[in-house]
Parts: C-alpha cells; sequence; structure tokens
C-alpha cells in the first residue's frame, strides 16, 4: 500500500490542475527575510508562533517557580533574589507588590500568548491548509501581520516588565476600580497601560489570525474535502476561531472603556470612591459592568484553549490507536454545543459579586448544561482506545494525559458551578487547582501532544523519545501531586492571591503542604526546560525521517514531501473520497483519504 | 552558595539525562528500531497502569494526610446546606472519577499494541452515545434541582428579627457599624468622607439617625443562634468579605452596596472548646484588592444576647468622636439634657418610642 500521492491521481481532470498551475513551482528568489522573518508561509508562520508560545512559557513559567518560592518558604530569605530583583526582591524576600506582579503576568502570559497564540497560532496555521488541501491560508499577508502584531503584544508586555512602578498586578483579571487608580496600586500605573495596549494589540492579531482560519477552512478545501471529512483537528480549530471572533472584541471594548476611565475622568466603572485619602468626582458608573464585559470573553477564552487541545487529542488517540474516532459526527455536535454555550454561562464567575440570585441560577443551569457535552467528549475518547492496538509515542502519552487531567478538573467544575457550592470555594485555591487542571496543564498536554505528534512534519526530523518520556511521566505526576492536594486547601477556605498564612489562624496549617508544593514545581520546570531543549536540538540534530508518514496516518498532511516547500504540495493537492478516520478498516491498518472507496469496501 | 549548588546538581543530572537518552537512541537503531519501539511500549503500558493503582493510592493517602486540616463542622446554618451539597457532589463526581480514570488506564494498557490483536473498527453506535448523553444530564439536573433549591433559601431575605451590621472594607481593613438605639443606619455620602475628622465612612452628621450609630474597626460582635445580616461596602476597589467558618462569602463593591445573612450556632467560647484555644472567626478579604490584600483580616466574635448588649451599652456612637464637645460625657451634667435635646429632637424621639 503506498504512502505517497499518487501523481496520477488527477490526470484525467485538467481544469482542475489548470487552476492551480501558478502555484505549483515557486521561482521567486526567498531571501533570509522573506523565508525566516517576514514570512508569508503558513508553516514558517505557525513556527514563530510556536517559538514565541515557547519563550513566553520559559518566562511564565519561571514565574510561577519565583511565587512558589515565596509560598512555599514565606520565611526564607534568598539572596540571590536580590542580586535578580533589586528592591522587588529587598533582603532576598519577595515584596508584595512583587509577588502580585509576577501572579499577574504568569496568568496573562500562560492564558493568552502561551494557550492562545502558542497553541491556535501555531496549530491552526500548521494544521488548517496541510489537512483541508490548501497551499496556504486565504490570505497570506494577513496573517504574517496576525503573527507581527502578536510579536509586537510581547514586546509591549515584556518592556512593561521593566517599568520603575512596575507591571499590572491586579490579577490576570484585572478588575477595576483597581486597575483604573494608579492611587490604589503601583501596577495600576504605567504597567496597567503598557498591560492595556499589549492586550489590544494582541486581540488585534487574534482577530486576524481568526477571520483567516475561518475563511480558509470554509472555501479553500481540496476536492472531496467536504465538512464532513474533515479531521477534528480542523472541527476544533474552525470553532476556536469562531469564538475567538466573537467574544475578543467585547473584551477589547471593555479595556477601550477602562483606559477611558484612567485617562479621560469617565465614569463607566468607578463610582462612590475614596482612595488613599482622595475623594474621587466620579459617580454612577458600575464596576460589575466591567467584569460582564471581561467574563464574555473571559468564559469562551477558556474553551479557545480547551478546544484545540480537544482537536489534537481526538486526532492522535485515533491515530495511535489503530481505530477510528468513536462518534465523529457527536463529537462534532459537542464542539458546536459548546461553542454555543460558551457563550451564555459567563456569570458563573460572579455569583458572589451581588448579581441577583434569579439571573444567577439561570446561569448555574447552562453551567451545568455545557458538562454535559464534555461528558459525551470524554466517553468518546475513552471508546476510541477500548479494543484499539495502541502505540505509546510520547504524543498518545500526552494525549491519554490530557483525558485524564480533563476528567479531574471537570469534575471540579461541577463544583463551582453550583453556585451553591460556589459561595463557599470562589476565590479560594480550589479554583486555582480546578482551573489549572482542567485549562492550564490539560491544554498543555494537548499542546505537547501535538508538538510531539507533528514535529516530523514540522521539520523533518523526531524528537528523542526517550526524553519524550521522561517529560511526560515527570510533569503528569508533577501536575497531580501539585494540584491535587491543592484543593484540600481550597475546602479549608484558603483564598486565592495569598503570599503569605501566616498572619491567620483558620489558614496556616498548610505549611508542610506549601513547600512540598513547591519543590514540585521546581521539578517539573526543570524537566519542561529538558523538553524545550529536546525540542531546539532535535530541530537541528534530530534523527532524520525516512518516509512521509512514519505514524501511518490518513489525513492530507502526510502526502506532501519531508520537507514540503510554501505551496506544500509539489504536485497536484491531492484528492480526497473519504473521511480522516479509516484505521482498520476491512483488514487494513489504514487507508489514507486520498484513496478511493473501493467497490466491494464495508459501509459504516 | 546553596542555590549554585542546587543549580549545579541540576545542570548535571540534566547532562546525564541526556546522553543516556541519546545513546538509547543508538542502541534502539543497532538493535533494530522496530524491536526498541516494542520494548519500550511495554514500559509505558506498564507505566501507566502502575500510575493507575499508585494514584488512586495517593488519592486515599492524600486526603487521610489532609482530611484533618479541613474546616469542621460549619458554624452557620447555611454553611450547614452548603457542606451538604458538598458533600452529595463530592461522592458523585468521586464515583465517576474513579470509573473514568479507571477505564482510561485500564484501556490503555489492556489495548496496548500487539502483534496478536487487530484493532476493532467501531467509528459509532447510537444506543451509547444516547446513554452517556442522558445519564449524565439527568445525574446533573439533580445536583441543579438541590443546588438551587438551597441557593434560593441563602440568598432569600433575611428574617425580619435579624441583626443589621453594615461591613465597609477599604485597603486593607474592615470597618463595622451599627445602627444604634434606633435601628436606624443614618445616612452617608462618600464625599462626606473625613479620617481626620472621625468620619471614616461619610456619614451625614446632618441626618439625627447617624447620632446613635457606632462604628468599629477590626471585630464584629455578633449573637448567636440570631440570623445577622450585613450591608456590604467598600470605599476603594472591590474587596470580598469571606467568612470560611460560616462558609459565606459576598463582594464588597464600591458604590453598589450588597447583602448576605446567616446564623451563627456556636459563640467564640463554644468554638474555642470545639476547637482550641486558639480559635477566632476570621474575616478574609477574598478578592484581589491591592499589595496588602493577603493581610486584610478582620474578626468576628459571637456571643449571647446579653452580652451583646453590654457590650452594645458599651460603645460610644462615632458622632461623639466627630464631635466630642457635644459628648455629654465630657460636659457638665447641668447642661447635659439641654444640649441632646436640641441638637438632637429626632434621635431622643425615636428612642422614646422604641
Ligand atoms: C508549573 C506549572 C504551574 C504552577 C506551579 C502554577 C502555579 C500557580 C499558582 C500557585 C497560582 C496562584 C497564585 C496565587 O493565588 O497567589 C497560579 C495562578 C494562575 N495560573 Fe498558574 N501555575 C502553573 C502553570 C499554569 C498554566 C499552564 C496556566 C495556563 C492556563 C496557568 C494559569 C494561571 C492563571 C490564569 C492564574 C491566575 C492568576 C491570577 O490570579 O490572576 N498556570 N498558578
Ligand atoms: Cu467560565
Ligand atoms: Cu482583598
Amino acid at each position: 500500500m503506498s504512502n505517497e500521492v499518487n501523481p496520477n491521481i488527477h490526470s484525467t481532470e485538467t481544469s482542475h490542475a489548470d487552476l492551480h498551475d501558478e502555484h505549483h513551482v515557486h521561482h521567486h528568489k526567498e531571501t533570509f527575510i522573506t523565508k525566516y522573518v517576514f514570512s508569508q508561509d503558513h508553516k514558517m508562520i505557525a513556527k514563530q508562533f510556536l517559538a514565541t508560545g515557547i519563550i513566553w512559557a520559559i518566562i511564565g513559567g519561571l514565574f510561577s517557580v519565583l511565587f512558589r518560592l515565596q509560598l512555599g518558604y514565606p520565611d526564607e530569605t534568598f539572596p540571590i533574589l536580590e542580586t535578580f530583583f533589586g528592591r522587588n526582591a529587598e533582603g532576598g524576600r519577595i515584596q508584595p507588590e512583587f509577588y502580585y506582579s509576577l501572579v499577574t503576568m504568569h496568568g496573562t502570559v500562560l492564558i493568552f500568548f502561551v494557550l492562545t497564540a502558542g497553541l491556535s497560532g501555531t496549530f491552526a496555521n500548521f494544521l488548517i491548509p496541510l489537512q483541508i488541501g490548501a497551499r496556504d491560508m486565504a490570505s497570506p499577508f494577513l496573517n504574517m501581520l496576525s503573527y507581527w502584531f502578536f510579536f509586537a503584544a510581547s514586546v509591549v508586555m515584556l518592556s512593561s516588565l521593566f517599568v520603575q512602578t512596575g507591571p499590572a498586578s491586579g490579577g490576570w483579571t484585572v478588575y477595576p476600580p483597581l486597575s483604573a487608580l494608579g492611587q490604589a496600586s503601583e501596577g495600576s500605573k504605567i504597567g496597567m497601560d503598557l498591560w492595556l495596549i499589549s492586550m489590544a494589540l494582541f486581540v488585534v492579531s487574534s482577530l486576524l489570525g481568526g477571520l483567516n482560519y475561518i475563511t480558509t477552512i470554509l472555501n479553500m478545501r481540496t476536492k472531496g474535502m467536504s465538512m464532513t471529512r474533515m479531521p477534528l483537528t480542523i472541527w476544533a480549530l474552525f470553532f476556536t476561531a469562531v469564538l475567538g471572533v466573537l467574544s475578543f472584541p467585547v473584551l477589547l471594548s471593555g479595556f477601550i472603556l477602562l483606559l477611558f476611565d484612567r485617562h479621560l475622568g469617565t465614569s463607566f466603572y468607578l463610582s462612590d470612591i475614596y482612595v488613599n485619602g482622595q475623594i474621587l468626582p466620579n459617580e454612577g458608573g458600575s464596576a460589575i459592568l466591567y467584569q460582564h464585559l471581561f467574563w464574555f470573553l473571559g468564559h469562551p477564552e477558556v474553551y479557545i484553549i480547551a478546544l484545540p487541545a480537544m482537536g489534537l487529542t481526538s486526532e492522535i488517540l485515533s491515530v495511535n490507536s489503530r481505530k477510528p474516532i468513536f462518534g465523529y459526527m457527536a463529537m462534532i455536535g459537542s464542539l458546536f454545543a459548546i461553542t454555543i454555550l460558551a457563550f451564555l454561562v459567563w456569570a458563573h464567575h460572579m455569583f458572589v459579586t451581588g448579581l441577583n440570585p434569579f439571573l444567577g441560577s439561570v446561569f448555574v443551569l447552562l453551567t451545568l448544561l455545557i458538562a454535559v457535552p464534555s461528558a459525551i467528549k470524554v466517553f468518546n475518547w475513552l471508546t476510541t482506545i477500548w479494543r484499539g492496538n495502541i502505540r505509546f509515542t510520547p504524543a498518545t502519552l500526552f494525549a491519554i494525559g490530557f483525558v485524564s487531567v480533563f476528567i479531574s478538573g471537570g469534575l471540579t467544575g461541577i463544583f463551582l458551578g453550583n453556585s451553591t457550592i460556589d459561595i463557599h470555594l470562589h476565590d479560594t485555591k480550589f479554583v486555582v487547582a480546578h482551573f489549572h487542571l482542567v485549562m492550564g496543564v490539560s491544554s498543555m498536554f494537548g499542546m505537547l501532544a501535538g508538538i510531539y505528534h507533528w514535529f516530523p512534519k514540522m521539520f523533518g526530523r523526531y524528537m528523542n523519545n526517550t526524553l519524550g518520556y521522561i517529560h511526560f511521566w515527570v510533569t503528569i505526576t508533577g501536575a497531580y501531586l501539585i494540584f491535587w492536594p491543592m484543593h484540600y486547601e481550597g475546602l479549608a477556605g484558603v483564598p486565592r492571591r495569598y503570599l503569605d498564612l501566616s498572619g491567620w489562624t483558620s489558614f496556616n496549617q498548610f505549611t508542610e503542604l506549601n513547600k512540598f508544593i513547591t519543590i514540585v514545581s521546581i521539578v517539573v520546570f526543570a524537566v519542561q526546560l529538558m523538553f524545550v531543549f529536546n525540542y531546539f536540538y532535535s530541530m537541528f540534530k534530530g534523527r532524520k525521517l525516512t518516509t512521509t508518514n512514519p505514524w501511518g496516518a490518513n489525513t492530507l498532511e502526510w502526502t506532501t514531501p519531508i520537507n514540503p516547500g510554501h505551496g506544500n504540495w509539489t504536485g497536484e493537492i491531492p484528492e480526497v473520497h473519504r473521511w480522516p478516520y479509516d484505521y482498520s478498516k476491512d483488514g487494513r491498518e489504514f487507508i489514507p483519504q486520498t484513496e478511493k472507496v473501493g467497490e466491494d469496501e464495508s459501509q459504516h | 552558595m546553596s542555590t549554585f549548588l542546587i543549580i549545579a546538581i541540576l545542570i548535571l543530572g540534566f547532562v546525564i539525562t541526556f546522553q543516556i537518552a541519546k545513546a538509547s537512541e543508538y542502541v534502539a537503531i543497532l538493535r533494530g528500531e522496530e524491536k526498541a519501539r516494542k520494548q519500550s511500549n511495554r514500559i509505558n503500558g506498564f507505566l501507566l497502569l502502575i500510575f493507575l493503582i499508585v494514584g488512586l493510592i495517593g488519592v486515599y493517602y492524600c486526603n487521610e494526610a489532609l482530611k484533618g486540616k479541613l474546616l469542621g463542622e460549619s458554624a452557620s446554618d447555611h454553611g450547614e446546606k452548603i457542606d451538604m451539597m458538598l458533600y452529595i457532589t463530592i461522592i458523585l463526581t468521586g464515583i465517576v472519577f474513579v470509573i473514568t480514570q479507571v477505564l482510561l488506564f485500564w484501556f490503555a494498557y489492556k489495548y496496548q499494541e500487539s502483534d496478536t490483536r487487530k484493532s476493532y473498527y467501531f467509528p459509532h453506535n447510537n444506543k451509547l452515545e444516547l446513554i452517556w448523553t442522558v445519564i449524565p444530564a439527568i445525574a446533573l439536573t439533580v445536583l441543579v434541582g438541590f443546588g438551587l433549591f438551597y441557593w434560593y433559601k441563602i440568598t432569600g431575605d433575611a428574617p425580619k428579627n435579624a441583626l443589621v451590621v453594615e461591613i465597609t472594607g477599604s485597603q486593607f481593613k474592615w470597618e463595622m457599624r451599627y445602627p444604634g438605639r434606633d435601628g436606624v443606619f443614618g445616612k452617608k455620602y462618600f464625599k462626606e468622607i473625613d479620617e481626620a475628622k472621625s468620619n471614616p465612612l461619610g456619614q451625614i452628621w446632618d441626618d439625627p439617625a447617624n447620632h446613635d450609630d457606632i462604628v468599629v474597626t477590626g471585630d464584629m460582635p455578633i449573637v448567636v443562634n440570631k440570623p445577622v445580616k450585613l450591608i456590604i461596602n467598600a470605599k476603594d476597589v472591590i474587596h470580598d468579605v469571606g467568612l470560611a467558618h460560616f462558609r459565606m462569602k459576598m463582594d464588597a463593591v464600591p458604590g453598589t452596596p450588597t447583602t448576605m445573612w446567616f446564623t451563627p450556632k456556636f459563640t467564640t467560647a463554644q468554638a474555642k472548646e470545639k476547637w482550641g484555644a486558639e480559635f477566632v472567626y476570621e474575616i478574609s478579604c477574598d478578592q484581589m484588592c491591592g499589595k496588602g490584600h493577603y493581610s486584610m483580616r478582620g474578626t468576628i466574635t459571637v456571643i449571647t444576647q446579653e452580652e451583646f448588649d453590654r457590650w452594645m451599652y458599651s460603645q460610644q456612637p462615632q458622632y461623639y468622636a466627630a464631635f466630642p464637645d457635644r459628648n455629654p460625657a465630657n460636659t457638665p451634667a447641668i447642661t447635659d439634657s439641654v444640649k441632646v435635646a436640641s441638637v438632637n429632637p429626632t434621635a431622643a424621639g425615636t428612642t422614646l418610642m422604641n
């Protein structure tokens, strides 16, 4: 059975071939700049997103190690910190304002720069054209702009770390009035403006990207690639883009009003404020309005992070179980349901803000409703591996790990979505444990699975497997050791964003546990560095690919040459004849999408 | 020094791991890639099984180690309902957790690649999919039903006889106001706030209802077995009144007062007997409010009605702190009654009516 594209497949369809003739060979000279910097090739842009995302992940992870040092060892001094951070860590102790900056930057960076830009940016760019059979995005130029807006956002955010009053420090949600008033906090001065500017640039980047992804998926599928023959990765990335396009503008509007309140004397969010000995003139604003605008993005954002990981997991589990994904249509249906419901649950973050209790109860219903499609997905993944013939590549392991932590974190969502229980658990460490498992760790796992799986397609080389296995086992063990016991702190009422519990009689019983968690986080962080090393090392020195289709997969990206040029296929774009999940059908291990349906093939 | 040592050890471990990893890759090529792949497949399959077993034991052990550090019995009636919901949810999700994790890791182990097996082509099955749509839907409906039943009780109106206390958060302290004898809070306006003139809450002194209002900082006395309703305010940024022992929580939003109510079950003295001499009911700020957020602490003292009345009687209205010359205690006895009556006719009237 041949895995190569059959160059004769379209020999009879000359008209179709003509259409693409102009793309076949790329004659224009590529300089270093156009190839690696201002590239319009979707594959290169994907790699740029990934590399930038990895750098941000190291920074964001390092921040968590720093504030974990404070949480684990509140009484100890670390002179080395003073060497690096000067008065922010006076006497080797992390100062409160600095702690809050670290937490805020950690959250912002990991959510937006790593798991939104780094995850969607990488895999939407890389996989959409390759898996639907297109030579590039609908607009390669806007696609390039999307990366460079992200780059600009990164530069601004990075620069905010170095201003004198420090970066934003009000938490990644930057609730006003705290974030609106420089008098209330050092981080709400210039650092907050830079944060808002950076996020505005980020929104532009994500809109340019998202519109491009949607257009490409809807219009540029190759012959035979009907919507229901698309791999689930593409479906997931499609819904992710829809979520982003519909919700990011609302966030931007919230930010713009915040900028007005900060600089133009408006009172959208401000009313009745006496701060730092000063009476402000503002009256009539509502601080809660901001929270509605924020969470109208903020909740979909959780799914913007989770859906791509779900798509990658579905694909990887199916390929490596040598079995079709179970319930393809149900998987699409549940993605669709999640997308719709994601817009209808935002106020579950606001049960204790004084929200009308009746309104609250509506949001309880909708929130628990969204658990149903999530449950369907989990059961479908379980059935996918059931009676499979599973190959444990590092990618498979991370995909299995994804399902495990997604279950663990998803179940605690049922606690928090039930407003009655949320009264007690809101804004405690329980929430921190919950969202790290369900969105932080799980999406990280999805992303890592994707990197291990598609690395050979990206660079024509393999990553080192042994390091991959070590990476997986340490990371999943560490993730559970860090976040499982953290639920108990939350159940005991320990509030989040508390940097020292020694002043409290109710919360000071967790010193040992906090030390333990800190040590584990340092180990986990070190192992991530090992992964980063493996990534960059294998890029240049990894074992070379000798076959175009190393995993025996059905999807189109594996029909391209080992190192595809701009345009992806050297010949004709292949035509698609079937769905992507014909694994182990009729006694054949896999049947690529490009193969015509046989006369006597069984139906499903 | 020790920092450098740790970093050196980390780097060393790193280099060694990397060398081993690289070597194993060469060995794999020498021994035949297919064979090496199958072997690592078996190892990882086995590790998945071990992870499941050790993991489940770990979950049990973690619970044994930490359950003693949780809060004891709820100290309020609402808290009992919340705890009840919590237990129901823990049991239900616990069952689902164990089943799904066992299936996941067991399947992964059992169906690891083997030369003797072919995957089973099983793309969909409507009956199965229907079952696992309907069962979670029913389970969730039950949870929502219970939850909302309690939710409405907890967020419903406070009983008429409730003790009403106003609590105001500001960076980084809590201030409470009691309505005094008249049972009515005087009007406030934030532009009246003037800490130098002993008016931290912005009480409008022209409103006679303010003249007997009592303001205290830090500790909030309330009465055991009597519902207490909190009117929650903030002066600068958003704070949150977090009462872990009573399982209650509500944001304090500048410009938008909020409320919550509950009934404390044990006096502080009883609670100390139950949970040790150091025990205090603490008010934690649960909403990020600036650099002192982690230390924004208040306390609650639960006492009997009798003790409360005595305490109340001993307090001076804030009005006298703002206008010491109008305090009867500071003026000669003869002019006393005249002065109070002339300054504060309504308050006197209300008191009489009570
Ligand atoms: C080594 C891994 C990680 C560790 C040890 C860690 C640890 C923590 C801890 C302890 C907090 C709470 C700090 C506090 O309440 O004072 C926190 C906050 C947070 N983390 Fe992580 N984290 C990790 C990875 C991630 C990832 C992958 C994400 C991506 C979603 C993430 C997103 C967040 C967010 C959004 C917050 C909230 C920030 C805020 O309160 O404004 N973290 N992290
Ligand atoms: Cu949400
Ligand atoms: Cu606070």
